[in-house]
């Protein structure tokens, strides 16, 4: 399974689905993390975390124990 | 009965801008009731009876957060007549995601397409028409910074209020979603018709506080859960999927974009801003301005100017005349210096000088007896020696030698007032005076209204300059985007010690002083995360606590280089360990702290918005701090200033005989497994309360009968020598760096926990901490350097134990909110 944990830095991936369960789960979503939509992985911390992607035309920053519950495929 | 109107909109929307555009200076701040989130109120320009509530800035409606839940509940529980939506046209999917959950609640709402200059500019075209169509309420644009588009939102949602006709929800999710929705609306009894889509949805999705605000909770398990099974994900997730699929639909429709991944200006600050090599150095200038503007130098000068200023003796002017009397002073501590030298002298010499040496004291030299000294002192060849002291080391630093001409010229210099130069203002406390004395006030209450209350509000205002421009920065930060920043370049540090990225602007000003540093975790916008920060801030020694470091590192370690940083160390290591050990604890684990986090465009603020976010914070300080901080100043200067001297109650000149050094006498025990039993050493610690430098001062008065002591106290180095040992003298150091700090901070604990209950736990947590850590320095070290064994010393090995395992049990972050909202 590759999460978004794995994707390469500047690629665009595509979100299958969401593991994990409750408060940080909604809060991806309600983000716009949904199934199906195309994220642009823009950069990494300077100290290596946490992430930030381009959804939906913004900038989002999660950390990368998050990212990894989010299963995306190329 | 006014119009209500909830405001609401996401975090970075420009909702602020667009309540202050509305409502001008007509707000009131507070706080939502028993919780941290700050809630503001305004009436509408020129509609007396239009109340604009602004809600917190939200992503959602879910359950999770305590601004979602503030809001939500309040949408439910206060129904306003009216919502006013608005939503940033430069990233319309995920700001829209709110709003169809807004629209579901049956309220009017009134849908504001904010930055529709930036819009514009960028060539991209929204079609409002459609847009309403589709979402079945009127869309307005606005550009709020520039002050487009207002008036008509404004005027749109009264009418909509006014008329006061219930919408219901035009947008449809998926057919078989739609078909358990309506078997769940069927099954709601007591609610309005316009909710119950609203509260079938939450039920469907299994939201645990939305059971709390209906009557009878209709049995619906088995339905979401074959619903579940059909289309193979969680009941949550289906229906924020729902919405999203359903905003990708019209937004096809509604919003032409010609701009196709092109770098915005934005883009292009963000990738030297955050960039993998210069993130840190640009972090750290950014710091250092911030530190060096608003602690070293700007900041620090405005507070000494209204400390020793406005509350002190007076001042200058703009400065005129101030070079000029201070060159007189100069020259007055030089003379006076040879004088004392030379009286010194005399008096070894056996010379009796006393009653001259009174008159000279009291700027009443006696001329006749100076004439006859002086022939007697020419007869006897005296001449003295003033030995100038180096305040940094305690020692001589020099010898000058004082001969009869240089003492004539000496004591004939006058001490000069610096009214004489310049435009000399007089302060606040001097012109009272003057006015008490006028009206012939009696002794204990003009004491009491000068060193009392207007030093309590002396120590209050004192803050104040140097907070307002720490305050104008913070300001800056959030509103251009660049506080996201840094919470992204420091997360990786401060999570590990249930922080926030953005605590590191808390704990550097706290190295200042340690009140704006806890004003300033307002920043912070979760919840555990400030209370967290708010609790460990002022263990960093602040500029207060340095001359404590001073004392000690002078009297018992020889001025040795490194007990100064190994305070900082202490101070970091406190946090780092309650850090990790309060996450763990009941009070903190109950809340989930996802760190899922817009980074906002980056824009210019305006210059309005700041000074009124500068202001804001600056008046909650004075109101809410001030009060508590006055009325502590207040008793500590009668417990200090009052007591038993020769036989009769009063005020006493003698600080042995208050009745703060009678509680000292009581308390004293408690500190003796720490190393300093003595009373003295206690009320030093008390005293310390006022402020973090008093405990010098105080030291000074207990142990050397001295008024006044240089900073690191070194006229009474040799008699902290005799009664502290270097263990001891170092736990003292730390139970200080560490225990409660000055009412002022106190004070802005208060302000920001905004609970009674959260403030004493602190402050509790505070206290028993530096005990603890003294304890085991004390006695442990004891242990080690003299084979002392006792029960001291098994109960710190006990504490030791307690707090590795405080360390390092298990902790499982938890998924649910677990904090009571009253909205």
């Amino acid at each position: 399974m590759k999460t978004l944990k794995d994707a390469k830095l500047g690629s665009t991936v595509t979100v299958v689905k969401l593991h994990g369960e409750g408060a940080v789960k909604r809060r991806i979503m309600d983000m716009g993390i949904t199934k199906g939509v195309q994220v642009f992985i823009r950069k990494v911390a300077p100290l290596g975390d946490p992430v930030e992607v381009n959804i939906r035309g913004y900038e989002l920053s999660l950390r990368k124990a998050d990212a990894q519950m989010i299963e995306v495929t190329d | 009965m006014p119009i209500k109107i909830a405001l609401a909109g996401n975090p970075n929307s420009g909702k602020t801008t667009l309540f202050n555009a509305l409502t001008g200076s007509n707000q009131f701040v507070g706080n939502w009731p028993g919780v941290t989130v700050e809630k503001k109120e305004g009436k509408l320009k020129g509609h007396k009876d239009v109340v604009i509530t602004d809600l917190p800035g939200i992503y959602s409606l879910s359950p999770y957060t305590l601004e979602e839940v503030v809001a939500r509940n309040y949408l439910i529980h206060e129904h306003p007549d009216a919502i006013l939506n608005i939503i940033d046209g430069t990233n319309l999917e995920r700001n829209l995601y709110l709003t169809t959950q807004l629209l579901e609640l049956g309220i009017p709402t009134v849908i504001a397409i904010n930055m529709m200059d930036v819009v514009k500019k960028n060539h991209d075209v929204i079609d409002v028409a459609r847009l309403g169509q589709e979402l079945g309420c009127p869309v307005v644009e606005i550009s709020a910074l520039k002050g487009i588009g207002i008036q008509e939102a404004a005027k749109k949602v009264v009418f909509l209020a006014q008329e006061g006709l219930p919408t219901a929800p035009v947008h449809k999710f998926a057919e078989e979603v739609e078909n358990v929705l309506t078997q769940i609306e069927e099954k709601i009894t007591g609610v309005k018709e316009e909710e119950k889509r609203f509260f079938a949805i939450k039920l469907f999705e299994r939201d645990e506080k939305i059971k709390e605000l209906l009557d009878c909770v209709p049995e619906v398990e088995d339905i979401v859960k074959e619903t579940e099974e059909k289309m193979d994900d969680d009941s949550e997730s289906i229906i924020t999927n729902e919405r999203y699929t359903y905003l990708s639909s019209i937004i096809e429709h509604c919003y032409v974009t010609k701009s196709k991944r092109k770098l915005t200006v934005s883009d292009k600050i963000d990738r030297i801003v955050t960039n993998r090599w210069l993130a840190l150095p640009i972090f750290a200038i950014v710091m250092v301005i911030v530190y060096y503007v608003s602690v070293t130098t700007v900041g620090t000068m405005a507070t000494d100017w209204v400390n020793d200023g406005v509350f002190g003796d007076g001042w200058h002017l703009f400065g005129i005349g101030s070079s000029e009397y201070t060159e007189k002073s100069d020259e007055f501590s030089d003379a006076s210096l040879k004088t004392e030298a030379y009286f010194d002298a005399a008096e070894a010499a056996g010379i009796d000088v006393e009653a001259l040496r009174a008159s000279w004291e009291d700027g009443e030299l006696d001329e006749t007896a100076l004439a006859a000294f002086e022939t007697e002192a020419q007869a006897a060849g005296l001449t003295g020696e003033a030995e100038v002291m180096d305040d940094e080391t305690g020692e001589v630093a020099e010898t000058i030698p004082v001969a009869l001409q240089d003492f004539e010229s000496a004591v004939a210099v006058r001490e000069p007032d610096p009214a004489d130069y310049g435009v000399w203002v007089p302060s606040i406390p001097v012109l009272i005076e003057d006015g008490l004395t006028a009206i012939n006030c009696v002794d204990w209450l003009q004491d009491l209204i000068l060193s009392g209350i207007v030093g309590g509000v002396g120590a209050v205002l004192g803050f104040v300059p140097q907070m307002l421009v720490l305050f104008l920065f913070l300001a800056f930060l959030e509103s251009c985007g660049y506080m996201a920043r840094i919470a992204f370049i420091m997360d990786r540090i401060f999570r590990k010690f249930g922080l926030s990225g953005k605590s590191f602007i808390p704990m550097l000003i706290g190295t200042g002083c340690g009140v704006p540093g806890v004003m300033a975790s307002r920043t912070i916008e979760n919840d555990r995360d400030r209370k967290m920060t708010i609790m460990t801030t002022t263990f960093i020694p602040c500029g207060a606590k340095l001359p404590i470091i001073a004392l000690i590192a002078g009297a018992l370690f020889q001025g040795a280089w490194w007990v100064a940083p190994s305070a900082y160390f202490v101070g970091v290591a406190a946090i780092v360990l309650s850090g990790i050990m309060l996450k763990k604890t009941k009070m903190f684990a109950g809340d989930p702290a996802p760190f899922v986090m817009e980074l906002p465009a980056y824009h210019l603020p305006t210059v309005g918005n700041v000074l009124r976010s500068m202001w804001e914070r600056g008046w909650s300080f004075i109101k809410k701090a001030g009060t508590i901080i006055l009325l502590s100043t207040i008793l500590l200067w009668f417990l200090q200033g009052y007591g038993v001297e020769n036989g009769s109650f009063g005020r006493v000149t003698d600080l042995n005989n208050s009745i703060l050094a009678a509680i000292g006498g009581v308390i004293a025990p408690l500190f003796a497994p720490l190393g300093w039993g003595d009373w003295k050493a206690a009320v030093a610690a008390v005293t310390g309360l006022i402020a973090k430098e008093n405990v010098v001062g105080t030291f000074g008065v207990l142990y050397g009968g001295l008024d006044e002591v240089a900073e690191n106290g070194w006229q009474i180095w040799d008699a902290m020598r005799m009664e502290f040992t270097m263990l001891s003298a170092y736990s003292f150091l730390v139970f200080n760096l560490l225990c409660a700090p000055c009412f002022a901070a106190i004070g802005a604990i208060r302000r920001e926990m905004n609970s009674a209950k959260w403030t004493w736990f602190a402050i509790g947590y505070q206290c028993i901490f530096a005990y603890a850590v003294s304890m085991c320095i004390y006695q442990l070290g004891m242990l080690f350097t003299t084979g002392a064994f006792g029960i001291g010393t098994v109960v710190a090995f006990l504490i030791v134990a307690l707090i590795l395992y405080l360390l390092f049990r298990p902790y499982h972050e938890k998924n649910k909110l677990t904090v009571k909202v009253r909205v």
